[in-house]
Order: structure tokens, then sequence, then C-alpha cells
């Protein structure tokens, strides 16, 4: 079968690529457009390590078809930090711990920088439930939500 | 205690050498390189439990169009059963080779059988399918109790117990005084069995590499593993390549917990790459990490603890049976070596029992068995306090192991911090605090310790200066909970600098010297003795090169503050040299500035934690929660106390789902029926609550720092502090793990004895 071509914005670049019909996003960013920085856990949706978003709406990538990007807008880890300056969330994770092995930390801040242009200012409950769709192994969770909320309150202040 | 507490680095929450890579999506994992050329493989996976190998024709996966190379068993060096143990640490290369791929028994769906290499891995995947083998199916059994059974399906028909043919492959025991008369004299004797279902532990990373083999023999793994020295040398067994060959170059690792202790691609990587002339890639699925790597044991285990009315444990038995899988190899010596030591038992006897059965075999899995035996004793000993009607942590402290106490396992215990997290625990805001309303749920408190041995070994460093006066130094250990951190903090306050002018990089097997694997809770208690002994080393050539420049003896000369200094007055007037000054000089001052140390590292003390759980359970759904931990540990000393309270919390937040969720599901067919995240039921972020750390530091005195391993005991008490804490809402004790929501209405509906049997 021929490949596609697909049009697309990728963290906020205009980007063209070809895919096979049933690839999925995270396997045009991992092959084509070399973005590795998104991971397969699982290919299934369950893990999250694949978080990305379409229209600023959060998605596992895993479950998108690569041909769904096509004139839209994605966003991926890669374009979180604007050049040298981190996101305040990129900031907040190195600085309280945040992470171990790093393999869900994609994911995580993807999906926590979605939570916080939705809601400046969520609950506890709300980051844990926000962020039930990211599996972290290592952390036990402790410090990514307390460095998401901190993120959120340093946000709130500027 | 001799805590220095001026330290600049040392217990500072600075920020991890690897951070920056990880939170922008730059870090290399072992999925995320290609290679010029690089082809695909796949592996094909029996779909029986058990069956032996009648034949096997890849003709027609051959001459598929895209396929470049077909293995199978014949490729891969054998290691005879009769010619007995080829040990590589606790692996024996027998069991290695059939792990990797079946010989002539398939003995678990998932066991590889063959593997293709092609251009896409569409190809790949296809090719397999058209492998045609013959198998004749045999009974199997999975559940121990089912290998037990004298008519059961023998995995391996050489091994004998008792004279016959038998399923149990090991067994040991220790032993202190003499429990029948201890037993003769406690008040109160309880004796209760248990039984803990396979549990995986859980990484997010599926295992991957990347391999290229040339012409003339010499290879490259890229991969993810807990030591790129065992995927060399088993690579190296396995295949006939000598290790000297092998580059294998450590990619970030994505989670490893004990699971990647052992190789399971590598080797079929590499025999595909010399077969078919390409760099070959692997990847394995979520199902396939599930069916055919790890999990840790499924267990049964039988405690009795008697104590006298005054508290004191007179004596104690526990029979620990652990499922090793497909190969012997159960984490015995954990389960029967950790359970029972942080008490002082003066007539004990703990037994551990092999057993092999039809399942993937078991890899080690964060202090491997000693969560599963303590999860049976913590339990009796809160029935045996609550006969007594004493605090649960007043029985502890009255039994505590401290110095001089002799564990059964061996050793006697220098200065050991048991003691202390037991009163810490005590003396915790959350011990005090009262339980609060659970709004129609009932709520409950339980506590529990553990221990686990950790570990010393071999490790090696260098450290070198850079031409402006900087630091790189170089491990050989996988980093996989901050390790890094803790070598750049250590490293910086010994040379008097600022932590960000060390480089801490992880070295492949041909850069820097033998390292042994990240487990054992042995990586930052190892390495920072290399470590320290290189800087050192280091900053007595800095000296050297000072009292050379300034031409006074080299012992008039301190470091401090990074520079070298005149050591008083009477060495003379000197403006004190830098650490980027001595290095400008270097090249003419008898060249290149660096130190490397290699050692087989000694004086690893164990470790102990007392961890406090409450929980809330909804008695309609049967949902069990944790709401409220505290872990206490002694840790030696807190190089980074943010990655120490990491794999506090970690290792807490694996117990909660071991204890309330995790389980493996068999089907009728013996196969995984829950080979996925979504009905393998790890806990996400909105199953737990805060998880609060108490860091007890009773510093190592064996160790320059004061290091003691810390990432394995925040596992071992937590399955008995959720189970105690879930009697305390319940006023029923369960026996089994997990306890999940239809486990828990199973025993909330049953009768009241029922409950306890």
């Amino acid at each position: 079968m021929a490949k596609v071509h697909v049009t697309t914005t990728i963290n906020g670049e205009p980007m063209e690529f070809l895919c096979e019909p049933s690839d999925t996003m995270l396997d045009a960013l991992r092959g084509p457009l070399a973005l590795t920085g998104s991971k397969e856990g699982c290919a299934s949706g369950d893990c999250g390590a694949c978080s990305i978003t379409i229209d600023d709406r959060l998605v596992c990538s895993c479950l998108m078809l690569a041909v769904e990007s096509e004139g839209h807008e994605i966003r991926t880890i890669e374009g979180l930090a604007q050049g040298e300056k981190l996101h305040p969330l990129q900031q907040k994770f190195l600085e309280m711990a945040a992470l171990q092995c790093g393999i869900c930390t994609s994911g995580m801040l993807v999906a926590s920088d979605a939570l916080l242009k939705k809601n400046p200012d969520p609950s506890e409950e709300e980051v844990r439930f926000w962020l039930a769709g990211n599996l972290c192994r290592c952390t036990g969770y402790d410090k990514i939500v307390r460095a998401v909320m901190e993120t959120a309150a340093e946000m709130r202040a500027n | 205690m001799n805590v220095v507490t001026n330290n600049k680095w040392i217990g500072q929450r600075t920020i991890r050498p690897d951070g920056m890579d990880k939170v922008t999506g730059r870090a290399q994992f072992a999925a995320d390189t290609t290679m010029p050329g690089m082809i695909w493989g796949k592996v094909l996976r029996s779909p029986h439990p058990h069956a032996r190998i009648k034949s096997i024709d890849t003709s027609k996966a051959e001459k598929l169009p895209g396929v470049k190379a077909v293995v199978t068993s014949k490729d891969i060096v054998d290691f005879p059963i009769e010619k007995g143990a080829v040990m590589l640490g606790i692996q024996d290369m027998r069991w290695m080779c059939r792990n990797v791929m079946a010989r002539d028994k398939a003995l678990f769906p998932g066991h590889p059988v063959a593997a293709v290499a092609a251009t896409t891995e569409a190809i790949a995947e296809e090719a397999c399918k058209l492998i045609e083998v013959d198998y004749e199916v045999l009974p199997w059994s999975i559940e121990i109790d089912d290998a037990l059974k004298p008519d059961a399906p023998v995995l391996h028909e050489f091994n004998k117990f008792d004279g016959k043919p038998s399923n149990i492959v090991g067994r040991l025991e220790h032993k202190k005084g003499d429990i029948a008369e201890g037993f003769k004299k406690a008040d109160v004797v309880i004796e209760r069995t248990f039984t803990t279902r396979p549990v995986h532990q859980g990484y997010i990373e599926p295992h991957a590499c990347l391999i290229s083999v040339a012409p003339d023999g010499k290879t490259t793994i890229w991969s993810s593993s807990q030591g790129q020295f065992m995927v060399r040398a088993m690579t190296a067994y396995l295949t006939g390549i000598p290790q000297s060959d092998i580059r294998a170059i450590p990619a970030e690792i994505g989670g490893g917990f004990g699971g990647k202790t052992i190789v399971y691609l590598e080797p079929l990587a590499t025999l595909l790459a010399k077969k078919s002339g390409r760099p070959v890639k692997m990847v394995m699925t979520r199902e396939e990490v599930m069916r055919a790597t790890g999990p840790t044991s499924g267990s049964k285990s039988t405690v009795t603890i008697g104590a006298t009315k005054d508290g004191k444990i007179v004596a104690a038995h526990g029979t620990f049976y652990l499922q090793a899988g497909a190969f012997p190899g159960s984490p015995i010596r954990g389960a029967a070596g950790c359970s029972f030591t942080p008490y002082d038992i003066p007539n004990l006897l703990s037994e551990g029992y092999d057993v092999c059965s039809n399942r993937s075999k078991v890899a080690a899995y964060r202090a491997p068995g000693a969560p599963i035996g303590a999860y049976a004793v913590e339990c009796v000993l809160d029935e045996v306090a609550e006969a007594l009607k004493m605090d649960p942590l007043d029985f502890r402290l009255k039994n505590a192991a401290k110095e001089g106490t002799k564990a059964a396992h061996g050793p006697v215990f220098p200065r050991i911090g048991y003691i202390e997290t037991v009163e810490a625990a005590k003396a915790s805001p959350h011990y005090a605090a009262p339980l609060g309303d659970g709004h129609g749920k009932l709520r409950g408190r339980g506590v529990a310790s553990g221990f686990w041995f950790n570990a010393g070994g071999e490790s090696s460093a260098q450290v070198n200066i850079t031409e402006d006066g900087n630091v790189v130094v170089t491990t050989g250990h996988p980093d996989i909970g901050g390790s890094r951190a803790g070598i750049a903090n250590i490293c910086a306050e010994l040379l008097g600098i600022d932590y960000r002018r060390v480089s801490v990089i992880i070295g492949d097997t041909q850069t820097v010297g033998f390292s042994n694997l990240t487990g054992g809770s042995r990586v930052l208690f190892a390495s920072s003795m290399v470590v320290t002994q290189s800087t050192e080393k280091i900053i007595q050539t800095l000296r050297e090169r000072a009292a050379k420049i300034w031409e006074i003896d080299p012992e008039a000369v301190k470091w401090e503050n990074g520079a070298a200094h005149p050591a008083s007055p009477n060495a003379g007037q000197f403006e004190p040299l830098t650490l980027e000054e001595l290095a400008e000089k270097a090249p003419a001052m008898g060249g290149p500035i660096g130190a490397g140390v290699q050692l087989n590292t000694q004086g690893a003390d164990g470790g102990f934690g007392t961890h406090v759980c409450d929980v809330e359970v909804d008695v309609d759904l049967g949902i069990a929660r944790v709401i409220r931990y505290t872990a206490v540990q002694d840790v030696g000393r807190a190089i980074h106390p943010g990655y120490v309270e990491g794999q506090l919390q970690g290792g807490v937040a694996q117990g909660i789902g071991w204890a309330l969720n995790e389980e493996y599901i068999y089907t009728k067919e013996g196969k995984v029926d829950n080979p996925g995240f979504l009905d393998y039921r790890m806990p996400v972020c909105s199953d737990l609550p805060m998880i609060d750390c108490i860091m007890v530091e009773i510093p190592n005195p064996k160790h320059p720092q004061g290091v003691k391993g810390v990432g394995e005991v925040p596992l071992v008490p937590v399955m008995a502090a959720v189970a105690n804490a879930i009697y305390n809402a319940l006023g029923k004790r369960f026996y089994a793990l997990p306890m999940s929501p239809p486990k828990v209405l199973e025993v909330l509906e049953a009768p009241t004895q029922q409950a306890a049997e």
C-alpha cells in the first residue's frame, strides 16, 4: 500500500511526513519525525507516556492515527521549553525531584501543562485525577503532584 | 551520631545531572536509537504452557521477501544440564540459555521458540507466523499447590527431591536454637498460612535493544538494563563472541526494579545481526513484557510465632514456598533470610522452597523475596501483639534486633537503626493522629517492619579533571533512582567546588572498569566508595602540583574550597591555586589529572524500615484505599534527600499495588489473562495519598559518607502494613493477596470463621 502524505504543524513548525495509513501518531513521531521524547509504554492508551496535544486537547498519541494530524496543531514534549528557557513545570520537576527513571516524565509534563492551561488552580484531587492516565512506577506520584501544584501556585502569582 | 551537618553539597537537593535531558525529551532510552541499515527483530513464542518441541521448520519464513535472518535454539550456545552449573552472579547459564530460547521443551506461554529479523516490523511478524513448530503438548501446572502434587507434571525430569523427580528445585534454611523447646515456653502461639500472587515489576519501558555486529565480530549493543556488564557477559556466553569484542552501551533505563538484571532480547538480536549483517532492533510489546519477563514469585507461606505473656518472642518458624516459574531461582534467600531479621528470636527455623512451574522465569523484584516473607511474618506479629493486648510497635520494640544480636542468616549485627525506626514511627504525628471519620467507610491503622540485606560488590570509577578545571566522573552502574545526583554531591563536596561543575556519566563496558549490577541497593554505597577514593587520589595530585609550583613539601599543602592553600603560615605565603589554575598548568606540571579506582566493596550494612498505614474501606463496594502513609527508614546518610524520599515513596506505591490490586490472572489454558496495564492494575495517581517519609540517619561506619542502601527496604513492610490496617478497619483478617474489591467483598460476606481459615 502506498504511503500517505500528511501536512501538519508540530510544536509550531509546519511539517510534512509520509506514513502508512495504519501508523499511529506515536509511530510517526518516533519514526519519520524523529521526535522520540514521546514514549511507548503500552500502545493501548493505558500508560500515558506518549501524551501529546492536538489543538490543545490532551491525547495518547498511540491511540491516534498519524493521518489524523492532517491540518491540525500537534504539541509534544520537545515543544514545551522555549529555546533555552524551560517551562515552569520542567524547572519545578527538576527542583523537586519529581522524576526518577524519566520514562513517564515527557507524558507527565505534557499532561500537567494541559491541566494548568485548563485549570490554573487545581486541588490535589484534581491533579491526581487528571494525571490518573499517566503511569509512573518510580515515584509514587507524591513529588509529581507537589511539583504540579507548586508550579500552578507560582504561575498564578506571576 | 557523627553526622556532619556543615556539608555544602552532601544532603542537598541538587538538580540531577540527567534531569535536563529527561524533562525535555532528549534522554535516549533503549528504543530511542536507530542505526543506518537497521532492520527489525521479532520473537515467535510458544502458545503452550508446557510442550515438547519435536521440530521447527523455518523454511517458509526464510523465503518471505524482506526476511534477513532466522534463529532458533540451535544458534544459541548450549550449556548442557549434566555438565553442571555455569554461574554468572546468581544466574545459571544452563537456565539462561533455555530461557532466552526454548530448547527441547517450551515451559510457559510466551517462551521464545524462534526469532526473525526483517526489513520491517510487519514482515518480521508475518514471518513468525510462517514458522512451523511441531509441539507435543504436555500437562502443566502453574500454582504452587498444583506443582507440588504427587502426580504433577515435572518440568525438569532430571531434578530430584527426596529421591523422586520433583518440581522442588531448591531448599534453604536458617536455624537458631531449638524451636520445639522454644514453643514449649510460649503462652501464645499463632500459626497462619498466607498466599501471594505473582506480581510484575511494572517498569513503564519495555525491554528493547539495538545491536550491530561487524563482519569481524565486533559487536555494539545499545540496550536498557540494570547492568551493561551483565548484558555483555550473558551475550558473550550465549553467542560465543568474546567479551572483548562486545561493547554494551547502557541506554537510559526506564525502570527496572530488579526485572532488568537478566537478558531476554540481546542474545537473539546479536545472532540475528550477525547472520544478517545488518543492525537489528528489537522492542518488546507490553504483552510480551507481561507474558515472558519477570514477574516475581507467587507464594505460599506458613508462619508460627510463640511469645510469653510479657511480650517476648520465644520461638518462630517460617516455611516459604516460592514459585520460580520455568527455571530454578526463586528468591527464597530473601524470604527465609529477611523476614524475621528485625527481631531477636532465640529459637528460629526459617525454610525456603524453590518451586518450578509453567510460567515465565522469575526475575528479581525490589528486595527479592523479602516482601513475601515479611507479609506473612508481620501479619502474624500483629495477631500475637493483639492476643497479648500490646501496642504493635511496643511489641516490636520489646523484641527488636540491635547491636550484638545474631541474625539467623549469619551476621552478628553492628550498630543498626531498627529500634530508631520503630521509635520514630511511634513518635510520628501520623501514629498519634486520630483516624478521623470515614463518613460511612471504615477506617483502620496498621504497622509493619522490614529488613533487606543490602549489598556491596564490584564497582569502578574514573574521575578526570578537564582542561578547563571542571570534573567528569564515569561510573559503571545504570542509574535508576538518582545515583548520579548522589555522586555529583559527593564529588563536589570532596573537591570543594560547585556541584554543577561535576558531570556524572555512566560508561559503557569498554570505557569503564567492571561494575556489577544495579541491584541489591548497592549502587550509591559501592560507587561512592570508588568515586571517593578516586577523588582523594586527585586531591593528592593537586596538592603535589601546588607544592611543586610553590617549591614546598606536599604535606604543607591543604585542599580546601576548590583550591590548594598553604597548610599553615609556616608553609609560606602563597596565593591559593584553584582547580582551574592547576588544570591549566597540568601539561607543564606532569600531565593530565585523573584517577580511577576499582574495588570489590565491602561493609554494606542491612537496612530496616517501619511503616504506618491508614486505610478506608468501602464495605459496600469492597474497595480499600490507603488514605495516609508514613514510611520510616534508617537510610544511613541521605546524600540527596529528594531521591532517598523518592525511593521510599516509590517502594511504598509498589507495595500498595501488590497489597490491593496487582496479580497475574491465568486462563484455563494456563495463559496470562491480563497482560496489559488496563487489567494488570498498578496504582495510578488518584489511587494514592501523599507518602510521608521519616529518614532516620544512623551512618554506616564502614562507608566514607555513612551510606546504606535505601532502594529495596521500602517495599518490604508494605503489604503487611496494609493488611493489618484493613484488619483494624474491618475486624477481619485477610490471608491472601491482593485484597482487591471482589476478594474483600468475599470475606465481608462470608461467615466469620471462614475469614480466619
